[in-house]
């Protein structure tokens, strides 16, 4: 992409993230990304089978600073060159989420610029701006993750977002995190399950599929009756004493998910009109629910848009990239009072 | 009153001092406290008692604190913060921000042990100990000597535990106030002020004396529990 003569004058957002176990410093300007930085603990989390609140706390104040810095070297800027401050003030971990929003008010401080505290999820949504330009207005996203399932309706990403439906239950990441230790692959389950799945037949077993009757919420999701499912058929093959098909369970717990996924998310975009499809967070990085929804959106001349896997996961640039848009549009920053809210709703994109 | 102790003197022999101008805060308590300082004496105090807000209470206190003073936040030279010990949460807030200045602002971090900003404010001859609450029932404390003396590493234990080893000693911090049982003599401060934080980093500064780094002291583990072996989610077949 070449640089409009008037983008080198836009401004300049440094954005933090750390709502769940990565600690994200990331930097645009205007539509483009010019740092995008990630310490994760993950690893401290691997024997726990999950993320555990107060190791991915203590892990975000020691890579707070360093992390910022890394990002404006990658950028080649100065903290004086950031014009704004971006922070997600929520959903996601209370005393996770609070190590940014004090680092992100720190700064602000400190470099006297504006703060603007804003939705996790929206940041989800605005992220594919740096990957592919300006979103559609309106879109339809569908974010999965380790910590949410939701389709979202999607007017304006910086003013107007419509949740449509969510989970009710278990988050798709969580149920291939409980699948894979159900299989004994490890953690984190998402991609140890694709790559399993691979090598496996998505059509061996013909796992349940959530909320899908005719009198279900058509966009509300539900993955813990299949992991339940997954879980009760290795059981009974352990008990028979037959080896357990790996590949095959793999694949067909991952084909019960994206079916559910994709099913539901084009039947969003039919019934509002929509021809956009976005899909984001950790879980849009699995092959298999990128194809199936490519095949599935195609055949209703619907466009699908993912950005790349390390911008769908969670990532400071994300944060940076709406608060961008938020300056962009000329929105009142945040307060210096201003909470991090674990339970944050999607309508709310600013505080 | 002011005490004559807490009045910082000039350095003997008219040593010329750099100018100073030391934000201080702690969070390691329900107190959310903030102090600046120039040196000499304490410009501006903000303090606000909210276990749950020290997240906003914070940022807005320290702007506060500059703006009642008339100063810039360019013209500070330092940042002391209370490392604790105190609940996770509250604390990495005064810790993060602490960096986060120390960073954006060029200037250096001095850390000081919570527990030591209560005693510096107890006024009592002779030993005395300090607790504040760790929750779960629990208690973070030390014995002091003096006001300045720590006897000991802070710990964190039951109150039942720690009060036979205190042999009646007076007790200052919340920890006295909320277990009477075990603490009959509870003593002021309750909570921390950054004023006297300031103080005493100001003091240890200008002595030579060793300052902490800005790192926690969470004298605690996170609470994690290695899952044991996969719980079956299929009914044992009824006998």
């Amino acid at each position: 992409m070449t640089l409009g003569s008037g983008s080198v004058d836009l401004p300049i957002v440094l954005g933090f993230e750390t709502s769940c176990d990565e600690t994200g410093v990331g930097i645009v300007r205007g539509n483009e990304l010019l740092a995008d930085a990630v310490a994760t603990s993950v690893d401290e989390h691997a024997r726990f089978g999950g993320v555990v609140p107060e190791v991915a706390s203590r892990a975000h104040l020691e890579a707070m600073v360093p992390t910022v810095h890394r990002a404006l070297e990658t950028a080649g800027l100065k903290l004086a060159d950031v014009d704004a401050i971006a922070v997600t003030a929520g959903p996601g971990l209370a005393g996770a989420l609070l190590v940014g929003v004090a680092a992100a008010k720190g700064y602000a401080l400190a470099l006297d610029k504006p703060l603007y505290g804003v939705n996790h999820l929206a940041a989800h949504v605005c992220v594919d701006q740096l990957e592919h330009g300006p979103l559609p207005e309106p879109c339809m996203a569908l974010l999965v993750s380790g910590g949410h399932s939701s389709l979202l309706l999607v007017p304006d990403v910086t003013s107007d977002i419509r949740p449509l439906g969510s989970t009710v239950d278990d988050a798709a990441g969580e149920a291939f995190d409980k699948v894979a230790r159900v299989l004994g692959l490890g953690f984190p389950g998402g991609p140890l399950i694709d790559r399993a799945a691979r090598e496996g037949d998505g059509a061996a077993i013909a796992f349940p599929r959530g909320l899908t009757g005719p009198r279900d919420a058509p966009f509300d999701f539900s993955f813990s009756g299949l992991k339940t499912a997954v879980a009760r058929w290795v059981e009974a093959r352990e008990r028979s004493g037959q080896p357990v098909p790996v590949a095959d369970v793999a694949a067909s717990f991952q084909e019960a998910v994206v079916d559910v996924l994709t099913r539901k998310a084009v039947r969003a975009c039919k019934e509002n009109g929509v021809d956009h499809l976005l899909i984001g967070g950790g879980v849009a990085a699995n092959s298999r629910l990128r194809a199936l929804a490519e095949q599935r959106a195609a055949d209703q001349g619907i466009r699908v848009r993912v950005p790349r896997p390390k911008l769908c996961t969670d990532n400071g640039a994300m944060v940076a990239a709406l608060g961008a848009q938020l300056v962009a549009r000329g929105a009142r920053p945040s307060a210096l009072d201003l909470p991090a809210d674990s339970s944050m709703l999607i309508t709310d994109v600013l505080v | 009153m002011p005490q004559p102790a807490r009045v910082r003197e000039r350095p003997a022999g008219g040593a010329i001092m750099a100018p100073v101008l030391l934000l201080a805060f702690d969070t390691a308590t329900p107190a959310v406290t903030v102090a600046l300082h120039d040196g000499v004496r304490v410009l501006a105090e903000y303090t606000e008692v909210d276990a749950r807000r020290h997240g906003e209470l914070l940022a807005p206190g320290i702007r506060a604190v500059l703006s009642q003073a008339g100063r810039d936040r360019l013209d500070l030279t330092d940042v002391a913060v209370g490392v604790g010990p105190g609940p996770f949460t509250g604390l990495r807030v005064g810790l993060v921000t602490a960096r986060v200045l120390g960073d954006a602002l060029g200037i250096p971090v001095h850390g000081v042990c919570t527990l030591d900003v209560l005693a510096f404010a107890v006024e009592c001859d002779g030993p005395f100990a300090v607790a504040t609450d760790a929750r779960r029932r629990e208690i973070y404390w030390a014995r002091y000597t003096g006001p300045q003396q720590r006897d000991g590493d802070p710990a964190v234990d039951w109150p039942q535990q720690v009060a036979p080893r205190l042999a009646g000693l007076p007790v200052a911090g919340e920890g006295a106030v909320k277990y009477p049982d075990a603490f009959a003599k509870a003593i002021e401060p309750v909570y921390p002020a950054a004023a006297d934080l300031a103080e005493l980093t100001v003091r240890r500064l200008a002595s030579g004396a060793a300052l902490l780094p800005p790192q926690p002291l969470y004298l605690r583990r996170p609470d994690a529990v290695e899952p044991g072996a996969r719980k079956p989610v299929s009914q044992p077949a009824l006998r």
